[in-house]
């Protein structure tokens, strides 16, 4: 027979871990769900929209009772816990109702603080927190025309707009002197104040509720000081308090909420509780993202994996009031240990602070323009340091994924016509529809959905920024690092790190050991075969059915399934005999289309698979070897002509490129790679913009790492100035190798090294000799088993199967 | 009606996760073989820009396009959402180690 689950609490936490658990093990419960509320689960951050009237009660529906129907999940509606009896496993509702547990999860949320003065039980004194109490403000709206609400914070606000757009008149009472002290420093919330004052609201700060007056209903609201201002209609809003009454009732420790530990189990072992109702580590949360990763650990000790660890939550925070953008996270409040960074534009309504402590955020506040709020607060949870970019870290991440389409990017400013994701032709508006048909939280849910920013992943900013300002900001943040894919809870790092200490040396071994969940995606797969072929060069042996078509066909599949051949011109010389054996190749396969390529090479277009091999053993003839074009590999080295001929060269440019592609070519890298080489800072080979690129000076060379030309464009970093080609070869070879170490599976080279710090990588070439000679080294001796050209194993019959068809039928 | 079963040739010459293709007059077919060492066909055209599905990577029982990686089941040709689409599925039956195939689609999908 089934175990028996329990969950006390028909919320978005307690629910979203029925989901998880459901995914993860389908029959393992015979479950019960109590709800107090008349309802099935809904999405309550988005109520401010409902009271607003930008959205209905069905709109925010997340779970209707047919989900529940179709889950076999026994709903009890409208009825509301009030004993648990641990000691025999029952529970029993108000109306009598008893259920037998033997695992319950509690998720019985919060509830609003209503201060205690006289009179806050007078009709008309509203909370702001079910459905129950949006009718109730509806139905005011319609009746009455004064509205007080009381508490000047994240939900007082947006009780306030939304009672405003509903035609009352509202006064936001306020006890500090600035709104959202919380989250908001003295000039962003008085610009917040400002703004809100223009929209026709009203504001007393300063002033402490001593009363509520009132004959049946509430008429007047009287403070501390003895003024009084008229109300037909007050909404409290002052804060939520976690709800632990009837676990405490029942003996289960409590201090500010439900205390659990780090797999959310209380201190009743077969009770867990996940929300708003627990206390974690000294901390409670009322955002929906660490409801919904607690979620995710609940659920994983529920399906018995018993592997999942809760560690908290990095918050932020976001308004939902139409036309006010603001921002803010972590902690802003500065003392002698930090230091302030602040961007202010009053006229163009823009204020940024960022509070950094040892070059690391701790906090942003952000006001008028909160595109960077994402990419401010991935820096704050990575703890990444800041000190490469901080002179122009407050201008923010530039070009936000629109590649160049200019810079009025600022989200909820763009209609729904927009074009978001170039790729995949998504707009705003499809994204926005997606979200809140689908009820979605996360970027995978949005990508699986709309498969804007599946393609390229330039966009992702941008759908980021619309997930949050759609769902209200406290969007499902990714956990604190990234698994691979969907397909395991393991980080790139640490299967990286499994590779090396276990030895692991099939794709399937890696499977076994680092507990996937399935057979393996495209997206695992290469990853994980690209990590194995690095950590054991020699060893490995590299699996075919694992890669792309362009790594296992050795050429690029074009739009109409053909492909194309670009033979290796090292550091783009060539020779007369090799033009003519290109011509004559291209004549012989009546190739549809020659192209001189941007990374100085020829490309011919248009070959059938099963020619590719014979086009390979006529170039072979001539010495051409393959170019790597399509491959996460070492592609070209781009060079000038240099002081041979240039009258401005200072060294030998070519020949150094020459030296350093024969170096390089045929090594797998995380994603493609390339070089230049200048011959004089006027930089005609573009080294500037490549992995690695060197500017040859007249005191010697100049080491530029992490350039990009693609999506992105970003400018190298300096690492350094060497005096000899034979330093440059070393560094070379010490820069890739690190590269292809530490990277993530396609991350390249400019990602990498934001992500890491040109500190860091300057620390282990620059500062670490022995360290880099080693990784030189090791590079070389990987090289000894990557340079067999596989045109030439293929021209000769290898890897038949590939190229041939397994039948023809005429 | 009796199918018209033809030999395509022994499980051992596809690769595990990997494709082989069988050209007919009437185009290209996609023959796959998964981990399992079940076996699938499939026109070898991708409903959405007409990608050789053949080469594409495979995964449980589903293909990802090498053109724009749309996902399709392996059993039933059908996109997997949000993608909307099919590429026509053919009966296949194991002999021994042998591969016998059916040129007649199956019923169900518009793509034929």
């Amino acid at each position: 027979m089934k175990e028996k689950l329990v969950l006390i609490g028909n919320g978005m936490a307690g629910v979203r871990t029925l989901e998880e658990l459901l995914k993860l093990a389908p029959d393992e419960y015979e479950i019960t769900v109590f709800g107090e509320e008349p309802y099935g689960n809904y999405n309550r951050i988005m109520l401010s929209p409902v009271l607003a009237g930008d959205k209905t009660i069905d709109e925010i529906m997340l779970n209707d009772d047919q989900w529940y129907q179709d889950n076999n999940i026994k709903l009890h509606k409208g009825k509301k816990v009030v004993e648990i009896d641990r000691k025999n496993r029952k529970v029993t509702a108000e109306d009598g109702t008893v259920e037998e547990y033997d695992r319950l999860l509690l998720a019985t949320g919060s509830t609003p603080f209503m201060i205690p003065v006289p009179g806050n039980d007078l009709d008309g004194v509203i909370s702001f927190r079910d459905i129950h109490d949006v009718d109730l403000m509806l139905n005011a709206a319609k009746e009455h025309k004064h509205a007080v609400v009381i508490g000047g914070g994240l939900l007082g606000l947006e009780a306030a707009n939304g009672l405003m757009i509903q035609g009352m008149s509202v006064t936001v009472v306020h006890l500090m002197d600035t709104l959202m002290e919380r989250q908001l420093d003295t000039p962003a919330a008085q610009m917040l104040q400002k703004s809100l004052e223009e929209k026709g609201m009203h504001f007393l700060m300063e002033a402490q509720t001593e009363a509520i007056v009132g004959k049946d209903r509430v008429e007047k609201v009287r403070f501390k000081d003895g003024s009084e201002i008229y109300a037909d209609v007050v909404v409290m809003a002052v804060g939520i308090r976690p709800n632990f009454e009837l676990a405490q009732n029942s003996g289960i420790h409590c201090e500010r909420g439900i205390v659990v530990n780090d797999t959310m189990q209380t201190f009743d072992p077969r009770i867990y509780s996940v929300g708003e109702c627990v206390q974690h580590r000294g901390l409670t949360y009322g955002l929906v993202a660490p409801l919904f990763e607690m979620a995710k650990v609940c659920a994983n000790h529920f399906a018995r994996l018993g592997i999942a660890r809760y560690e908290g939550s990095v918050t932020s925070t976001k308004l939902k009031v139409t036309g006010i953008d603001l921002f803010s996270a972590g902690d802003f409040h500065t003392d002698e240990n930090c230091e302030e960074l602040v961007f202010q534009d009053a006229a163009r309504g823009v204020y940024r602070k960022l509070v950094v402590k040892d070059n690391r955020i701790k906090g942003t506040v952000m006001y008028g323009d909160t595109i960077d709020g994402t990419w401010y607060f991935d820096l704050m949870r990575d703890q990444t340091d800041i000190s490469d970019f901080r002179e122009n870290i407050l201008f923010g991440q530039a070009h936000l994924g629109d590649s160049g389409h200019g810079d009025d990017n600022r989200v909820a400013m763009m209609s729904d016509s927009a074009e978001i994701c170039g790729c995949n032709g998504v707009c705003k508006g499809d994204i926005v529809n997606a979200i809140t048909e689908h009820n979605l939280f996360t970027l995978d849910d949005v990508r699986a959905y709309t498969k804007a920013s599946s393609s390229c992943g330039s966009c992702t900013g941008l759908v980021e920024s619309i997930l949050a300002s759609t769902v209200g900001g406290d969007y499902s943040v990714a956990p604190h690092l990234k698994p691979i894919c969907g397909c395991t809870d393991k980080t790139h790092d640490e299967i990286r790190a499994g590779i090396k200490s276990q030895s692991l040396k099939t794709v399937q071994s890696v499977m076994d050991a680092m507990d996937w969940k399935t057979g393996g995606c495209t997206k695992c797969r290469p990853a994980v075969n690209y990590y194995l072929l690095c950590q054991w060069p020699d060893e490995y042996k590299d699996e075919a059915q694992s890669r792309f078509i362009n790594e296992r066909a050795h050429a690029n599949i074009q739009k109409d399934g053909t492909y194309s051949v670009i033979p290796r011109i090292w550091g783009g010389d060539t020779t007369p005999e090799e033009l003519i054996a290109i011509a004559n190749a291209a004549k012989k396969f009546n190739v549809k289309t020659v192209h001189v390529t941007g990374g100085q090479r020829i490309g011919l277009y248009g070959l059938k698979k099963d020619e590719l091999p014979d086009i390979w053993e006529e170039l072979g003839k001539a010495g051409l070897v393959s170019g790597h074009a399509y491959g996460k590999a070492l592609r070209t080295c781009k060079t000038c002509v240099g002081k041979e001929w240039c009258r401005f060269g200072t060294q030998d440019s070519t020949g150094l490129g020459i030296k350093l592609e024969k170096l390089t070519w045929g090594s797998w890298t995380p994603h493609k790679y390339k070089l230049a080489v200048s011959g004089c800072p006027r930089n005609c080979a573009e080294a500037t913009i490549k992995d690695f690129g060197v500017v040859c000076v007249d005191s010697g060379y100049e080491l530029h790492v992490a350039g990009n030309g693609g999506i992105k464009v970003r400018a190298t970093d300096l690492l350094c100035s060497v005096s000899t080609e034979e330093e440059v070869m070393e560094y070379c070879a010490a820069f890739m190798q690190i590269y292809r170490e530490e990277a993530h599976y396609l991350e390249r080279t400019a990602p990498w090294i934001e992500r890491v710090g040109l500190t860091y990588v300057k620390e282990r070439i620059i500062d670490d000799e022995e360290g880099r000679k080693a990784a030189a080294e090791r590079f070389i001796f990987s090289q000894k088993f990557a340079q067999e050209d596989p045109w030439e194993e293929r021209a000769k019959g290898g890897e038949a199967h590939e190229f041939t068809a397994i039948k023809k039928i005429s | 009606m009796s199918i018209n079963w033809i030999e395509v040739g022994c499980l051992n010459d596809i690769p595990q996760l990997g494709a082989r293709v069988v050209e007919t007059p009437d185009g290209d077919i996609a023959v796959f073989r998964t981990k399992d060492d079940e076996v699938f066909a499939l026109r070898d055209h991708c409903p959405h820009k007409g990608g050789p599905l053949s080469q594409g990577i495979v995964t449980g029982k589903k293909v990802a396009c090498p053109l724009h990686d749309w996902k399709i089941n392996l059993d039933s040709g059908e996109a997997v959402a949000p993608d909307e689409g099919c590429a026509a599925s053919y009966p296949i039956k194991m002999e021994g180690d042998m591969i016998m195939m059916s040129l007649t689609p199956n019923d169900g999908c518009p793509n034929n």
